[in-house]
């Protein structure tokens, strides 16, 4: 029995160490909006916050969380740099098919939680790790610059 | 639930813009008995694809699937221009599988082919514009004044003159007892208050807080889940397999055998691949256990020398060519390539005694549900699906293996079982892109510019498969799309196509025939301009004297993209024109060719004359976005076979482009009233060529295949 701090709720679950916190948060406790792409933390579709920073649930035993504190896209709005980059978003109209935008919004809320302003090299290095088949990728660019300059001037 | 009449109201509609398909469609026959049989109605659901309830909501069911390239925005913003109606106050709804409602004048329910807009431009707007008609004529009978004195705006109906005013949800009851029009004047584009002006997605706000629901998020209860591995050479069976080890481990209920397949259902998708990865499994490898990427190609080129069919013979270009002793001969191949979407394939499925449920992202759904029902021995309508948006379809979620074979698994499984491919399963058992291998010669006049071009391709047919009756004596249009059309000026030109399926089962890639075709052709007009000596902007423009749509967007991407400015050591520029499925477009690539090999894009110019616009930014997004596609493939793209089995497994060994690698792309549009053309196939389709002439601009170096790697010897 694992205890898990999930978006705030402590979740029980009954599960073999081993398992991946990904499948853990969409078969076992339905939080779908992490998604499955590789299993391998090559695209970063399953990217979650385990005390802020933004990690690859895939490869992630749950066995190796307990105490720290797990956000998933479904609470990401609770943090002002979460809804900066979420408006930032709808803003510069990135989504297309969208299935790997939970996790690129979550690797680009943990970049600019951790660096107020961002340059291109940083916005590369940050989000290099999180593939779009849909090539979304000058807009997700934008997008960060725009949600990092409100977060700035406390639009958000 | 809708009224039990409303479906046949619906059919009725539908019915009438599949035989009508003109500007004016007959509603005339629904009879005045069935308009009384509605008088109860609780909402107004004049066909199919509107519902209007009491309490002002608007519900649009979309016809085509969502996977990214907005027609959750353009098909209803098409709708409601002619409804007047606000975007913001709609609910949207996934089609359900209906080849006579959803699947226009084909009958087939499909998305893809870059048809969405091509085809219901008009039928979208027409049901938009009968719908306004007959709550305008309600609005007008409950007041007792001429329908000439009321207008709608805003989902109102108001009289000009006393300025009454009645709602579309008031107006629910009176015009569910009202007959269609005969008649449905649409307006002029020069009206148009909502197409062509920039529309927010209106999926992205789902999209962006995890709560939009793709195929793999499909929650049942009760439901169990399944990892699968399919023979691992193509056309192998399941000879056996060991599965003690894999039923002692936590969470493994059942191993299940198919076929040509075996799967593990679990507790959760992390046990059933646990599980999955600890059975021993024996296969049949069959005839292609020992096949290889080499020997499909050396089909191809082989095949090159048959006899194939002719898809466009102007004048005399064999005859021109083989007289020329000076003849330009090239033989191109392009590879196989996986589309790897980033949702892994899956399907949901729930078998009952005379039903079953099927939840799943397709571009196919009622293809999806008919070979569901197949492989479960129930008719159609005993099987319900679920649609939901595509993680990515790019032509990989127009196939139904996949669906079939979640159909065989839960038929063993006294539960629903969701499938999921591991992204191994889904990279090795793709529908891959077929290798095709292409001959291309010309014969050039003294000025060096061409007098006879002819182009033969060969590889698979996939319409053949798929849509038989398709082909026309023998031709693939589908595959030889890109040389069936040709811009420039030229006497003789021929295309010629050699269907060679090879043994492997393909499919449709994203930009399809063109992305190939015109690849090759654009490479080969860039060849002739330097064997001409001209730079290869100009020579273009001095053969493009009779298409203007062409010249504008090659003139204008060569201005956008400093053409003529020098090139700095190491960076090349490349051009190339597409023409495919009614939109012209001209490209530039802009890149570095490091000391190393090492190719960096730093800037695409995209100009894109793709007729009227419905909503300009998706335009821009397919165009972006098409094009870090099309560079993925350029870079690494391919599917190599040894030993029969597929080589690549994942995003490491089948890398795409990431952020650090994607170009500014700077699209311009180019305004007009035209029909509208394709936009999601073609940015990928008219990257190629200019990439690969840009490579060549930095490097002197032609390559004949792709994806171009600069450490390989010349192809």
């Amino acid at each position: 029995m694992y205890l898990l701090n999930i978006n705030g709720v402590d979740r029980k679950l009954d599960l073999a160490p081993d398992v991946p916190l990904l499948w853990a948060l969409r078969d076992v406790v339905h939080l779908t909006g992490t998604k499955f792409g590789c299993g391998m933390a090559l695209c970063g579709v399953c990217t979650v916050h385990v005390d802020g920073v933004a990690v690859r649930s895939c490869v992630l035993p749950i066995s190796s969380l307990a105490g720290k504190k797990i956000t998933t896209i479904e609470a990401v709005a609770e943090s002002a740099a979460g809804r900066a980059v979420q408006s930032a978003w709808l803003s510069n109209e990135v989504v297309q098919c969208g299935y790997c935008q939970s996790g690129q919004i979550m690797s680009a809320v943990a970049l600019i939680s951790a660096v107020a302003m961002p340059t291109d090299e940083d916005i590369d290095n940050a989000m290099s790790g999180n593939i779009c088949r849909c090539g979304t990728y000058s807009r997700i660019r934008d997008a960060i610059k725009e949600a990092a300059a409100n977060s700035q001037n406390g639009v958000m | 639930m809708l009224p039990a009449l409303a479906s046949s109201r619906r059919d009725f509609l539908r019915g009438s813009l599949v035989i009508g398909g003109g500007l004016v469609i007959g509603f005339s026959t629904i009879s005045d008995s069935l308009s009384a049989a509605e008088h109860t109605a609780a909402v107004y659901s004049p066909n199919a694809f509107i519902t209007i309830y009491p309490d002002e909501r608007i519900e649009l069911t979309v016809a085509r699937v969502e996977m990214g390239q907005g027609t959750y925005t353009s098909l209803p913003m098409l709708i409601a221009e002619e409804l007047e109606i606000d975007l913001d106050r709609i609910v949207l709804s996934h089609a359900p599988p209906d080849a006579q409602l959803y699947g226009g004048e084909r009958h087939d329910q499909f998305t893809g082919g870059s048809l969405s807009i091509r085809t219901l431009w008009q039928p979208m707007r027409q049901v938009g514009a009968a719908t306004r008609l007959v709550l305008l004529q309600a609005a007008a009978q409950t007041w007792g004044v001429p329908d000439q004195e009321c207008h709608a705006k805003n989902g109102v109906v108001v009289h000009g003159p006393s300025s009454r005013r009645l709602t579309y949800g008031q107006l629910v009851a009176a015009a569910s007892r009202l007959p269609l029009p005969d008649v449905i004047p649409l307006k002029p584009i020069s009206e148009f208050a909502l197409i062509g002006k920039p529309v927010t997605r209106l999926d992205a706000g789902a999209k962006v807080n995890g709560t939009a629901l793709f195929g793999i998020d499909a929650v049942v209860p009760g439901m169990l889940f399944a990892s699968v591995a399919a023979c691992p050479v193509p056309g192998g069976t399941l000879r056996a397999i060991d599965d003690r080890q894999t039923l002692s481990l936590p969470g493994v209920c059942q191993v299940v055998r198919l076929p040509t397949a075996v799967a593990v259902i679990a507790e959760n998708t992390w046990y059933a691949r646990k599980g999955l990865e600890a059975l021993r499994v024996e296969w049949d490898e069959g005839e292609n256990a020992h096949l290889s990427s080499a020997d499909i190609h050396s089909l191809m080129r082989g095949a090159l020398n048959r006899e194939g069919a002719v898809g466009r013979n102007d004048g005399n270009a064999l005859k021109v060519i083989a007289q020329d002793s000076n003849r330009v001969e090239r033989f191109h191949l392009n590879p196989m390539l996986a589309h790897a979407p980033m949702e892994p394939i899956n399907c949901t499925v729930h078998v009952k005694a005379d039903s079953a449920q099927i939840w799943v992202g397709t571009q196919v759904p009622a293809r999806a549900r008919d070979a569901a029902a197949k492989v479960l021995g129930l008719a159609p309508d005993q099987v319900t699906l679920t649609g939901y948006y595509l993680g990515g379809g790019f032509g990989r979620r127009l196939e139904t293996d996949y669906v079939e074979q979640a159909a065989a698994i839960a038929l063993q499984v006294k539960a629903p079982v969701k499938v999921t491919w591991t992204r191994e399963e889904d990279i090795r058992q793709g529908i891959f892109r077929g290798a095709y291998a292409h001959s291309v010669a010309a014969s050039v006049d003294e000025r060096g510019y061409p007098i006879a071009i002819a182009h033969k391709i060969a590889g698979p047919s996939n319409l053949a498969r798929w849509a038989p009756g398709a082909l026309k004596e023998g031709l693939d249009g589908n595959s030889a799309e890109g040389s069936l059309q040709f811009a420039y000026d030229l006497p003789n030109y021929r295309s010629e196509f050699v269907r060679e399926d090879g043994p492997i089962v393909t499919g449709f890639w994203r930009g399809v025939g063109a992305t190939r075709n015109m690849l090759v052709l654009e490479t080969f007009i860039d060849e002739l301009a330097v064997k001409a000596g001209q730079d290869p902007l100009n020579y273009r423009l001095a053969i493009l004297t009779h298409n203007d749509r062409a010249r504008q967007v090659v003139k204008r991407a060569g201005e956008l993209a400093s053409w003529r400015e020098p090139l700095l050591p190491g960076r090349g520029r490349g051009i190339a024109l597409l023409y495919a499925w009614g939109t012209y477009m001209a490209q530039v690539v802009d890149l570095t060719v490091g000391e190393q090999g090492d190719i960096a894009v730093q800037r695409v110019v995209c100009v894109v004359d793709c007729g009227v616009v419905v909503n300009p930014d998706t335009v821009i997004a397919q165009m972006q976005g098409g094009i870090n596609f099309a560079l993925s493939a350029a870079l690494y793209g391919e599917i190599t076979i040894r030993e029969g089995r597929v080589q690549q497994s994942n995003f490491h060994d089948y890398a795409v482009v990431r952020m650090n690698q994607a170009p500014v792309i700077e699209v311009e549009i180019i305004p007009s009233n035209l029909p509208p053309g394709g936009v999601g196939e073609a940015g990928t389709a008219g990257f190629g060529g200019a990439f690969s002439n840009a490579i060549f601009s930095a490097t002197g170096r032609r390559f004949y295949q792709f994806p171009i790697r600069l450490d390989q010897v010349d192809g």
